[in-house]
């Protein structure tokens, strides 16, 4: 019972955490696209984290603003639409899968919350659920840009699910199952036997129609500010304004891990299967150790050049001392344990764990860098006129993927 | 036991819902009800070992259908005084009747069912590979009448959108 509450809670808790991470990422991200500076004004006693504290200020804003209802709002949805967005976006990460399952006392044990038999197909259902939120927020304002934001989101997604769902189905007969767990293990640990060069049509359009479910840049014609003020979420103030974005980035995350999941091998560890890393586990240990003890020193030592007495003047002067010093510390300590130590030797269970935490470490760093991606984008592509959205949802990437659907077929069939 | 208790839960959200559904006047309130009716009815499917029909019925009715629906009803601009509820006529006592009847008959013939008692369900039941298996091998015929009928469908909405 403990077991499956702490399987629920901690990837949500994971992905919640993330959010105000990816928030800075993307101010930080859009600063340095645009040559700027970002964020560096909130600072707690000097320290700021580069930007960090920002994201915590804001939290502290949102909660504390005043909620404001609008007297012509339809109320009951006007206050379900956000909570069904966060919702909607939350429940989703029940079925991926973290690591490669391990075994405990002969008895089976996954890293997921549910391991369902039609493991995709939920995540499809849940995510075509999404505009749910969007579309009752939009109506109940009552508002004409509301409503024409609610609107275009709902057509949007109807038109990008299809793309979506027909890329993943060639992804399915290559991978020969509905559970994640399986499609990962059939991709294997060498990354040229991974999806996004197997399908490399579906991993475009997938990526493409990612982008238009999650209302991103080049598709957030649903927020479009210059034509529609803000959107659906014209009319929300404080924390429902926050669930909104909330939901936003919780949706990003969950794209950037089915990307990785489908196409860049989920959790396997480039070059290095389960097999490879539970053998070597005492070995491996070591290095990883040693690794990091070198780089939190490495780390530290470039913030401690920064060091400058009197650049700003106050508190500010000592905060990389106070992130510099403890790094290189810990990494003197960690380094010297390991080299004294020497290599490790783990049980089969701690071998086991071992190569999970590998494999959930590369797993969180695909998912990262496919979020840095959806930034990316975001800050380097313009806007789509709404004409031009349909026009390559329908008549691009819906023949696209029919007749990637038959190629695979096709090349399955002669195989 | 735990069947029983969610039994009875996801069958008074059906139930409770689609009543909703009919006696709203606003039919976007009314369209969100029935969304949630599906909910209650896809819960029904898992509870029946049907995990593929239930995903299925969230992903189609929910997730596509609905939104569609509400789509239309969003953009139908609907003034408040359209918005009563329709004034009774002796037709629509009528109708009411007939379908008070036809509801006794379901019901006389419900209560006579004979109740089968459990047994073990075939390996693959409502997966998706039993389902898939099913409709390409037993039911191919009537499978590929159904695609037949949706694809004429389709034509015959474009043709109709088509039309000047």
């Amino acid at each position: 019972m403990l077991i499956i509450i702490l399987k629920i809670l901690i990837p949500f808790l994971i992905i919640f955490n993330m959010i105000p991470f990816l928030i800075w990422l993307e101010r930080k991200g859009s600063a340095y696209i645009q040559d700027r500076h970002g964020p560096n004004r909130a600072a707690f006693f000097g320290i700021r984290l580069g930007g960090m504290l920002h994201s915590l200020a804001d939290v502290l804003k949102l909660i504390t603003k005043e909620d404001i209802i609008p007297l012509h709002v339809h109320k009951p949805f006007y206050l379900l639409a956000p909570f069904l967005a966060l919702t909607v976006a939350c429940v989703t990460y029940a079925v991926v899968p973290f690591a490669h399952p391990i075994e405990i006392n002969g008895e089976p044990f996954t890293f997921q919350a549910a391991d369902l038999n039609v493991g995709i197909l939920y995540i499809l259902a849940m995510a075509s659920l999404g505009v749910y939120g969007v579309m009752l927020a939009g109506w109940s304002s009552n508002n004409k840009y509301s409503l024409l934001g609610g609107v275009r989101s709902s057509a949007q997604m109807l038109s990008y699910e299809i793309a979506m769902g027909l890329s993943l189905i060639s992804v399915l007969m290559v991978g020969g199952s509905l559970e994640l767990n399986n499609l990962v293990i059939s991709q294997g640990a060498t990354p040229w036997s991974w999806n996004f060069l197997t399908q490399p049509v579906a991993f475009f359009l997938f990526t493409t129609a990612a982008f238009a479910e999650t209302n991103r840049n080049p598709f957030d014609l649903p927020e479009g500010e210059s034509e529609l003020v803000a959107g659906y979420h014209t009319e929300y103030s404080s924390m429902k304004f926050a669930m909104f974005f909330m939901a936003e980035y919780a949706h990003v995350i969950m794209a950037s891990a089915l990307i990785a999941l489908l196409f860049f091998g989920g959790w396997q560890v480039p070059l290095m299967s389960t097999d490879f890393l539970r053998e070597q586990a005492g070995l491996g240990l070591y290095i990883l150790l040693l690794a990091h003890g070198i780089l939190f020193m490495v780390a530290g030592i470039f913030l401690l050049t920064w060091f400058k007495k009197g650049k700003y003047g106050d508190l500010r002067d000592y905060e990389v001392l106070v992130w510099g010093i403890p790094l290189v510390l810990a990494g003197l300590g960690l380094s010297l344990y390991t080299l004294l130590h020497g290599s490790f030797d783990l049980t089969p269970l701690g071998s086991q764990i071992f190569a999970a935490v590998v494999q959930f470490m590369t797993f969180m760093a695909k998912i990262l860098f496919f979020c840095w991606f959806f930034i990316w984008i975001r800050w380097t592509l313009p806007r789509f006129r709404y004409d031009q959205l349909m026009g390559l949802g329908w008549k691009v990437m819906l023949p696209l993927g029919l007749m990637n659907l038959a190629v695979t077929g096709i090349i399955l069939l002669m195989r | 036991m735990s069947e029983t208790i969610f039994f009875y839960i996801f069958a008074v959200i059906s139930v409770g819902m689609v009543l909703l559904m009919i006696f709203q006047t606003n039919p976007i309130v009314s369209a969100l009800y029935l969304v949630f009716g599906f909910f209650g009815v896809a819960g029904l499917y898992v509870l029946l070992s049907a995990p593929f029909v239930a995903v299925l019925q969230v992903l189609v009715y929910a997730g596509a259908i609905m939104v569609l629906f509400l789509f239309v009803l969003m953009l139908l601009n609907l003034r408040k005084e359209d918005l009563v509820y329709d004034r009774l006529n002796w037709r629509k006592i009528g109708v009411g009747g007939v379908a008070i009847l036809f509801l006794g008959f379901l019901a006389h013939h419900f209560t006579r069912i004979q109740i089968q008692p459990f047994f073990d369900l075939p390996e693959n039941f409502g997966t998706p590979e039993g389902v898939g298996r099913l409709l390409f091998t037993t039911y191919l015929i009537p499978f590929e009448l159904v695609s037949i009928l949706l694809l004429v469908a389709i034509i015959g909405a474009v043709v109709l959108g088509k039309r000047q």
